[in-house]
């Protein structure tokens, strides 16, 4: 039976109700939006399998739960929130933490960096600079088949808003830990916006974390604009549970001469998409998008890219990677788009696949649509097994069985980390990754709250 | 009970998909030897190295191979490693990721375990990497990057060797260790072997070319034909290998084999 009459019957309650219900003093910029973005949304529905970018992902296990609570967490989960202890959190940045992909503090205003970049609620950006958010909100993200996105812009109450001005520069990176703590299931939706100006620098890195036990669905979507010379680095680090759902579609949209780098790595979720449209929109950008999973138990990973060369003279790369164990699954759906007249485009993709077991299963698939001649285009896609030659080699000095095989899925791991440009957080990430590996990173063991 | 001989094979037959590569050889290895092995492509040497060492290409269907007294075939490659046997491949394996720092450390601190010892200090190890890279000279910067990813086909070998000089074995069989070496890292790399050995260390050299043992001066050279070692000399059987080529073994190793399976029936 089709869950998803039900699901959406739900969500247009809530819909109806959302003046005085979710979207109580929801700034006009983003209300603007929310009629037309419903009705895209009951025309596209909830993705199935028949969606080209969902054939091999199955949202009915995260979209077909019954949700105790739609959207806004409890004053209560924020007080918890704030004992958490992040892993990655000794590091030399910039940190807040946000609770479901909430401001802990609501509407306080937007809060300035030293060197000049300001970060802070949606809801305050749309106060303190409504025309950058007029030219910027809404204008990347792109629907494309997909009604998870208009839903967001529909009913999303909050997010993060960054904002580099023109020629700022902050070398630390921003660090948002994203809690998901609450005590109800909760299905949320943040709606995010991050503007570099011309010529400024930020990386951004994003923790998920689960650190409690509950049903967690997020549909989250992330608009980025990169201008002329501007430099972005994004990554993300997901740490949830086998009954979180995580759905995130992230748009960068870059202008000439800038830089941007997306990386993400999920080392542990029960349904994970990440979705990735980079679109360079003037000449000579450059972008990267890379992606790390490790899977087990039953867990779904799928990684969607698109890479969209509307201008001459741009690089991409694409490298996603994933490790499966026992019933796992994955699907990574790789697109590389190079419009008629984005002549000299190289653009590059690989995607390299490690199974462990007989009942993981792997879907990799590119796509390639290319208008112009004079193209470079690779794609590779492999799904295998343990380099038996390699694990002879290192058993052949004296490591054991187990942590050759370790060493192995670590490497090839590595090569995805390796791309992160912060020496700090590459070691960090590459220690998480080796604790996964390893069975000794858990919910609990990274929680301060120690509930058990 | 203690025996003579560090190595000690016997009889032993081992087969790749059915097809018997190993028919029934035997070799023994006192500490200390040294033992060069010649023959022609193909006729089980790298076979013979695979194992002794564990790799599981071939099956052993019969014969039996002990190491110090104790039963090799019964072990795993990482426990025969642990008891002391190091190859140098062949063809050593890229490891991409894996970094040749962690692999050394991860190796040298599980054989410690092994024989009851702590791992070592950073520093400590440190300082050893260091040495045993000027031993076999080897540029810094390939122990800066992953397990032989890049590197040429003669740093592949010097690393094989900077390996065994970290690893000490008390066997150690060295696969065409040789080729692909230019004249001057053949003569370091020779001269390394020289210098990590220790009296008791035994060596087994596979090679094509009589100009290694130059340098690594055998006690005796076999000729493996045909998944058997048909004849053993000193070192001036090398020279006439060297000379003469095969042929006049081949004639003689099938003439043999024909009156070895006829005194067998
Ligand atoms: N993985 C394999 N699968 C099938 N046959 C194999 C395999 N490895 C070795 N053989 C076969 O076993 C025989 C012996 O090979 P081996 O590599 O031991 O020879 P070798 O004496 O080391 O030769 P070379 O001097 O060329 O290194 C050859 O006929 C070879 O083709
Ligand atoms: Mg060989």
């Amino acid at each position: 039976m089709d869950y998803r009459p039900e699901v959406i019957e739900r969500l247009t309650e809530l819909w109806e109700g959302r003046d005085k219900g979710i979207l109580k003093g929801s700034p006009e910029l983003y209300n603007r939006y929310r009629a037309e973005a419903f009705t895209e949304f009951l025309r596209l529905g909830i993705p199935d399998r028949k969606n080209e970018a969902y054939k091999y992902t199955n949202l009915e296990k995260s979209f077909g739960y019954r949700y105790e609570k739609y959207f806004s967490p409890r004053p209560d989960d924020f007080r918890e929130a704030e004992r958490f202890h992040c892993e990655v959190e000794d590091l030399d940045v910039w940190n807040m933490v946000l609770l479901n992909g909430f401001f802990p503090r609501g509407d306080e205003g937007l809060a300035m960096l030293p060197g000049g970049i300001w970060v802070g609620s949606m809801r305050a950006a749309a106060k303190q600079f409504p025309s950058l958010v007029e030219k910027h909100y809404n204008r990347y993200a792109q629907n494309e088949k997909d009604g998870l996105v208009p839903l967001n812009t529909a009913l999303a109450t909050d997010g993060l808003f960054l904002y580099a001005p023109k020629n700022t520069v902050y070398t630390k990176p921003i660090q948002i830990v994203n809690l998901l703590h609450t005590t109800q299931d909760i299905f949320s939706q943040d709606r995010n916006l991050v503007v570099v100006e011309e010529g400024a620098q930020m990386s951004l890195l994003v923790c998920d974390h689960a650190i409690s036990p509950q049903h967690y669905l997020t549909n989250t979507v992330t608009e980025v604009y990169v201008g002329r010379n501007a430099r972005f680095e994004i990554i993300r680090v997901q740490n949830q549970h086998n009954d979180s759902g995580k759905i995130t579609h992230t748009f960068i949209h870059q202008e000439r001469d800038s830089y941007a780098s997306s990386n993400n790595i999920t080392l542990h979720g029960g349904l994970v998409r990440n979705a990735t449209w980079h679109r360079l929109n003037g000449e000579n950008a450059e972008t990267h998008s890379y992606g790390l999973f490790l899977a087990d138990k039953h867990q779904h990973i799928a990684n969607f890219v698109k890479v969209d060369h509307a201008a001459p003279n741009c690089n991409s790369t694409q490298l996603f990677k994933g490790v499966l164990d026992e019933n796992a699954t994955g699907a990574f759906n790789g697109r590389i788009m190079v419009h008629k007249d984005a002549q000299k485009t190289n653009a590059y993709q690989s995607n390299n696949n490690i199974i462990l077991s007989d009942t993981a299963r792997m879907d990799t698939k590119p796509q390639l649509e290319i208008y112009a001649d004079d193209v470079k285009c690779s794609h590779g896609a492999t799904v295998g097994q343990l380099d038996e030659n390699a694990l002879f080699y290192l058993r052949s000095r004296g490591i054991d069985a187990r942590e050759a095989k370790l060493m192995l899925m670590f490497g090839f791991a590595h090569d995805v980390i390796k791309n992160i440009s912060i020496e700090a957080l590459r070691e960090r990430i590459d220690h998480l990754v080796l604790q996964r590996l390893r069975g000794e990173l858990s919910r609990c063991a990274s929680c301060a709250i120690q509930c058990n | 009970m203690q025996s003579e001989f560090l190595l000690q094979i016997k009889d032993l037959k081992a087969s790749i998909d059915n097809k018997e590569i190993l028919r029934g050889l035997t070799l023994e290895v006192k500490p200390g030897e040294i033992h060069a092995i010649m023959g022609p492509n193909g006729s089980g040497k790298s076979t013979l190295a695979n194992v002794l060492t564990g790799r599981e290409i071939a099956t052993v269907t019969a014969g039996t191979v002990t190491f110090e007294g104790k039963n090799l075939l019964e072990m795993s490659p990482e426990d025969r490693a642990r008891e002391g046997i190091f190859l140098s491949f062949q063809y050593p394996i890229e490891i991409p990721g894996v970094s040749m720092v962690n692999f050394m450390k991860t190796a040298i601190n599980e054989q410690r375990k092994h024989r009851g010892l702590e791992p070592l200090s950073a520093s400590e190890f440190l300082r050893q990497m260091r040495e045993k890279k000027e031993l076999v000279e080897i540029d810094s910067a390939l122990t800066n990057r992953s397990v032989n990813e890049g590197f040429s086909g003669g740093e592949k070998k010097k690393n094989e060797i900077f390996q065994m000089a970290m690893l000490e074995p008390r066997l150690a069989l060295l696969d065409e260790t040789d080729s692909g070496l230019d004249i001057d890292a053949l003569r370091i790399v020779a001269n390394g072997v020289n210098k990590i050995r220790r009296p008791d260390t035994s060596v087994i050299v596979i090679t094509h070319y009589q100009r290694l043992l130059d340098y690594i001066v055998p006690d005796y050279v076999h000729v493996l034909y045909d998944g058997r070692i048909v004849r053993s000399g000193g070192p001036e059987l090398a020279l006439k290998l060297e000379e003469r080529g095969y042929d006049w073994i081949r004639k003689e190793a099938d003439v043999s084999e024909e009156t070895w399976t006829t005194d067998r029936k």
